[in-house]
């Protein structure tokens, strides 16, 4: 995070002192695109804001007492439909852990967690255009069904 | 034009729920309220400083740079700068959406953006970092070692098949 400020601040500089009407130029387009996809951004918000309401315990629960293939569909599931910042999706996880939530269901949760999005889909869409948009999706929830797989084999869970 | 404003109006009357339920402690309102502050504030820190970096990229990096390094005659190239580039990223796929735009229109080729974008979601370094520290080293090299050659292979299928579509990401500005 606070390295992201200082690329940013030494690359405006930088790009300031070579020359600082293309500078303007690149703080305009920034503006720009930054103005057209907010309304997008305020979207996910509120919509984020309410799908999080699903009490982590619930999940848990669900997570918790499926049967092994059950448990990794699930986990995507919820992790497709959910989003959250790392700061918060990897303490949940801890928990889950701890409450007996196996690792390839927990891998399941995180990978869609990070890789699927269906909130994100609106700013997404902007950025890909539908088709394109849902394909990676798709892509993505194939992906990280694998992975957990792999986890599962890795850890001695599924075999 | 008329689709903003309305996502705007709507954003209004959320964010005056959201006051009207923390004055009068109305408990699911509150609920809805911290968990909008929570991505409301990671937001905030990070897409100033990402917009700023898209825009200078924008108006310094020249297409044959790109060209040479993420377009199609890059060869292996590409994934590896798309996947360094994604581990550097900042604030997931919320920044990688859009430089993934970027990149394309500065003439990058599919299959990078698509290695980018997913990696993006995978191998960044800040949160790798996080997930061993929580779930075990074990777990993050399992999860990053089987990650690679899927998302490299399947950026590959995907790029194929929307060249030979002609398909074209939407502009932005």
């Amino acid at each position: 995070m606070v390295g992201l400020y200082v690329v940013a601040i030494a690359g405006l500089s930088l790009s300031f002192v070579l020359d600082s009407s293309r500078t303007k130029k690149g703080v305009k387009v920034a503006w720009n695109k930054f103005n057209k996809i907010l309304p997008g951004y305020l979207k996910i918000l509120m919509i984020l804001s309410v799908v999080l309401l699903i009490p982590d315990e619930m999940i848990v629960k669900y997570l918790g007492e499926s049967s092994s293939y059950m448990g990794i569909f699930l986990g995507a599931i919820f992790g497709s439909i959910t989003m959250m910042p790392g700061f918060i999706a990897y303490p949940l996880a801890g928990v889950f852990l701890r409450q007996g939530v196996s690792y390839m269901v927990i891998a399941s949760f995180i990978t869609t967690l990070m890789m699927v999005g269906v909130v994100t889909y609106p700013v997404e869409k902007q950025y890909f255009g539908r088709r394109a948009t849902i394909i990676r999706n798709v892509t993505a929830f194939g992906i990280a069904l694998i992975i957990s797989v792999a986890v599962g084999i890795f850890y001695g869970e599924l075999i | 034009m008329k689709k903003a404003q309305k996502n705007y109006a709507a954003f209004a009357v959320f964010l005056v729920f959201i006051g009207g339920s923390l004055t009068m402690g109305f408990d699911l309102g509150i609920r809805v309220g911290d968990n909008f502050w929570i991505f409301a504030w990671d937001m905030l820190r990070i897409l100033p400083p990402a917009f700023l970096l898209i825009g200078l990229f924008d108006v310094w990096a020249s297409r044959k740079m790109i060209e040479k390094n993420f377009g199609n005659v890059s060869g292996i190239k590409k994934y590896i700068w798309s996947v360094l580039l994604a581990a550097t990223t900042v604030g997931g796929t919320f920044v990688a959406f859009p430089v993934a735009n970027a990149l394309y229109h500065k003439g990058a080729g599919y299959s990078a953006i698509f290695t980018y974008v997913t990696a993006a979601s995978l191998v960044m370094i800040p949160m790798s970092i996080m997930e061993a520290s929580i779930l075990g080293i074990k777990f993050t090299l399992i999860r990053l070692g089987v990650s690679l050659p899927i998302v490299i292979i399947s950026s590959m299928l995907l790029g194929a098949y929307f060249k030979r579509r002609n398909y074209i990401l939407p502009e932005q500005e």
